[in-house]
């Protein structure tokens, strides 16, 4: 599905990426982490073309992601994105905020656009927000709709750039609810985020970045209980600590 | 090549765009460079000029000396000259922040006289020169300096006036400044120059020149009030309240503490309003004064150059454009040291 | 207190002195004096002053209505082409802008006068950039319902015109504010956080339909506001027409003042006119921000 072949990516001077070499499968679920700066975010958008790698090659579901426009565009429509600061468009409604791209993007008529929309708003547990503005709902709901408005697009692969960090602590449960249950259906996902017991439950694969490199790739029980390096043994001892 | 591809070239719109762009500047440029340079005459001879397809710098070259000093005695253009060095000068040295000290002050109270000693003349042996006779670039200068010297405090009174828990205050405050901002500045200029004259005993005059410096003043105050009423809003309230606690009496207190963060924090839209406020003074043109913009237009009346008014006007945009934009850039400069 | 009784002690009998009479009965009076151009209305030397004054108000409200909405276009563009990623397009427009924000509006009016008059050609060998529009240096014509115009002797008959002067103003005042606007335009759609384009463009929307349904709507509430205040100022420097002839409202209020000496009412006018507009535009932009408060 994914394919990332020795990609270098530097903001101006500062290398970010590092030759970065990974593969992802369809229906896998790989969680990234690692301590702050390493790259996590910079790394998965590279997957929609958010960031622009310098050198090196990523290939998204067959397409390989250079300048060219089209590409980038096809690209974009099989891809789903959540954001850690949501991002959804203040001054829209929740049902507007979810039909807005299969209505423009994919040309869907209104009427079906809506139905997908309160189909998958239902899916997220908030089916009776639909006519309100971002800004009446709290974070949690916010994050909920954001999902669906990614997944009204029917992607292939869904990216989530640490989608419960801006979340009071009450509210990270039912994001992450909703995130497992998108596993549990199959969905190809790759999720940078600190909550580890989400990685624990529902990753095929733990990566772990530091310093723009990929340090360690395993399986989360072994990458849990038995880390290789001693970076991934610092961060796991930080991490899990409290 | 890269860099061209990614600069101008990416996507089909973007193209055409380009080459409508580069297709327009390339049937314009040239052919002004043309009538610029390459035709051009730089004699100052009106029939070289009208025989010629080029532009007429000639008339410049011919002019200038009106254009820079108005009707000054010519045999004594030394003076202006010297004024307009030295008021730059001032200006230049207040614009960095390591002089902003209170012995700047001293130095603008010398330099004015110095000023005033060159223009006017009487003492030292230098000759009597009366200010109707003043024109050109210094009186542009004059104009501002004096606007902005005198708008200053007023604005800040009319800026404390405005916020003041006093209703009468309060009142006359919004009213001069929502009247003011909301006439043209011409309206103000015909106002000082036909009214002022009717508010005054006869027999007393008003001197021309001081009827328009004051209409500018008051002008500017009004504008320069809001600026400031924005820093006073952008103080973080702890900053009131501190100063109310230390148990300073109202002026001490503003003098002291909210001013100076006021005026730092408004700085920018400060200056905005100094280089708005020497575009401004070109309106008195329409009531008769010689700033620069009018000596470039008189000096178009003379028959042998009639007809040379677009050199002329552009003549006049360089040198506005000059002040004007080293007055901006110091602007921004002040946006990126933030 | 003691200040206003000398003030107005002293115009009174001042006025008395020079036999003016307070007051606007004047108004009524038979003006005398022809006006160069009017939009709409009739007028001729045997109006009164106060139809002569109505005339210069139209004539303003003419030239700013248009010259606001070829500003906002101009200005629009501008704007949008100062944030684009070609790199001509947008060194161009900041050049645009540079330059026209640093000279002060009245040497523009001035040169556009002078193109004008003196840089374009007379009647006979006039330009016609498209068939039946005519630009010469006595002014441009162009085809309306009524009619064509048509070169006769030495102008152009039929059709409708624009004056000289008129072209200069309008050109003058919308390109001069459209820099302004520009300026306007760009800092409301950079005040658009950058995450709101980055989650349109993850949703697969182009940079046109990005910027069209997401960030132009955000950031209309953010220009408005500064935007009304250029079309005050666009109006207010409509008043500059005086120096070039073109009869607005001041123009004619200063002729007036001339031939009849009521100054004070005369500047009373004009500065009653031009508050009543300014507060018009302030009161629509507060109801605006009340009306888009809320979201």
């Amino acid at each position: 599905m994914i394919e990332m072949v020795k990609v270098n990516k530097y903001f101006a001077a500062f290398h970010v990426l590092k030759d970065i070499d990974l593969s992802v499968a369809r229906g896998e679920k790989v969680v990234v982490c690692g301590p702050s700066g390493s790259g996590k975010s910079t790394l998965i958008r590279l997957v929609n073309r958010l960031e622009e790698h310098q050198s090196g090659k990523v290939i998204v579901d067959g397409v390989e992601l250079t300048d060219d426009v089209k590409k980038i565009d096809r690209v974009r429509r099989e891809v789903g994105m959540v954001f850690q600061s949501f991002n959804l468009f203040p001054h829209l409604t929740v049902l507007e905020n979810l039909t807005l791209a299969p209505y423009w993007v994919k040309r869907v008529p209104k009427k079906e656009a809506e139905e997908t929309a309160m189909h998958f708003l239902a899916r997220v547990r908030i089916p009776e927000q639909a006519h309100k503005y971002p800004s009446q709902l709290s974070g949690g709901q916010q994050q909920r709709v954001a999902i669906a408005r990614a997944l009204c697009m029917k992607p292939k692969l869904m990216l989530f750039d640490e989608p419960t960090s801006a979340l009071d602590p009450e509210m990270i449960k039912e994001v992450l609810d909703v995130m497992v249950e998108l596993a549990r259906e199959g969905m190809t996902m790759i999720v940078v985020t600190h909550e580890m017991g989400f990685a624990r439950t529902v990753a095929d694969r733990v990566i772990f970045m530091d310093e723009g490199r990929i340090v360690e790739a395993a399986p989360p029980a072994e990458f849990f209980s038995a880390p290789r390096t001693d970076r991934a043994k610092l961060f796991l001892s930080q991490v899990l600590g409290h | 090549m890269r860099w061209a591809r990614e600069n101008l070239f990416r996507s089909w719109p973007e193209t055409i765009a380009t080459l409508l762009l580069l297709s327009l500047l390339w049937k314009t440029i040239p052919p002004f460079i043309d009538w610029a340079f390459l035709d051009a005459v730089w004699k100052p001879d009106s029939k070289a000029c009208r025989a010629s397809e080029g532009a007429c710098w000639g008339f410049v070259v011919e002019k200038h000396r009106f254009i820079l000093f108005g009707t000054y005695p010519y045999e004594l253009h030394w003076r202006p000259a010297l004024a307009t060095l030295i008021l730059i000068g001032l200006w230049v040295f207040s614009a960095f922040r390591a002089f902003w000290k209170s012995w700047l002050v001293a130095v603008w109270a010398v330099g004015l006289a110095v000023i005033g000693i060159l223009m006017w003349g009487g003492v030292f042996g230098l000759r009597y020169v009366e200010n109707e006779r003043w024109g050109g670039l210094i009186l542009t200068l004059l104009l501002t300096t004096f606007g902005i010297a005198a708008a200053f405090p007023l604005g800040i009174l009319l800026a404390l006036g405005r916020r003041s828990d006093m209703p009468v205050i309060r009142a006359l405050s919004v009213g001069y400044i929502e009247l003011i901002r909301g006439v043209p500045l011409i309206s103000l200029l015909f106002m000082a120059s036909v009214m002022l004259p009717l508010f005054l005993p006869s027999g007393v005059t008003i001197d021309k020149l001081l009827r328009a410096q004051i209409a500018i003043i008051l002008f500017a105050a009004a504008y320069l009030a809001e600026v400031i009423r924005g820093g006073l809003q952008a103080i973080p309230k702890g900053q009131y309240d501190a100063a109310h606690a230390l148990a300073l009496p109202f002026w001490r207190r503003t003098y002291l503490i909210i001013l100076p963060q006021a005026l730092r924090i408004a700085v920018p839209a400060l200056v905005n309003n100094f280089i708005a406020l020497f575009k401004d003074t070109s309106l008195v043109l329409i009531i008769g004064l010689f700033d620069l913009l009018s000596t470039v237009k008189i000096s178009l009346n003379e028959p042998a150059w009639t007809g040379f008014g677009v050199e002329a006007y552009l003549i006049a945009s360089l040198i506005y454009f000059v002040f004007c934009a080293a007055m901006s850039s110091y602007s921004k400069s002040f946006e990126v040291r933030r | 207190m003691l200040v206003a009784w000398f003030l107005i002690s002293n115009t009174m009998a001042n006025l008395e002195e020079r036999r003016i009479a307070s007051g606007f009965g004047f108004l009524g009076r038979e003006s005398g004096f022809e006006i160069g151009e009017t939009v709409f209305m009739r007028y001729n030397a045997s109006d009164s002053y106060a139809r002569a004054l109505l005339v210069g108000l139209t004539n303003t409200l003419a030239v700013s209505i248009i010259g606001v909405v070829i500003a906002t276009l101009l200005g629009t563009f501008i704007g949008l082409f100062r944030l684009s990623r070609n790199f001509l397009l947008r060194n161009a427009a900041a050049a645009y802008v540079e330059f026209m924000r640093n000279v002060p509006l009245l040497v523009q009016l001035f040169f556009w006068y002078a193109v004008i008059t003196e840089g374009m050609p007379g009647p006979r060998e006039a330009l016609s950039p498209l068939p039946g529009i005519f630009i010469s240096n006595r002014g441009i014509f162009f085809p309306t319902f009524s009619g064509v115009p048509e070169l006769q002797g030495f102008n152009f008959a039929g059709g409708g015109a624009i004056s000289p002067e008129f072209a200069a103003l309008l050109i003058g005042l919308s390109t001069y504010t459209a820099a302004f606007i520009a300026e306007i335009v760009r800092a409301g759609v950079l005040a658009v956080h950058r995450g709101q384009t980055e989650a349109a463009q993850a949703l697969g929307l182009t940079r046109a339909q990005t910027t069209r349904l997401i960030v132009l709507p955000q950031a209309l509430r953010v220009i408005v506001p500064p935007l009304t205040s250029q079309y005050l100022n666009l109006t207010k420097n409509s008043s500059l027409a005086v120096a070039i002839g073109y009869p607005d409202l001041v123009s004619i209020a200063n002729t007036t003042m001339n031939q009849t000496g009521q100054a004070i009412e005369g500047i009373a006018i004009i500065m009653a006119v031009y508050l009543t507009i300014s507060l018009s535009i302030s009161a629509f932009m507060n109801w605006y921000n009340a009306r888009i408060a809320f979201r």
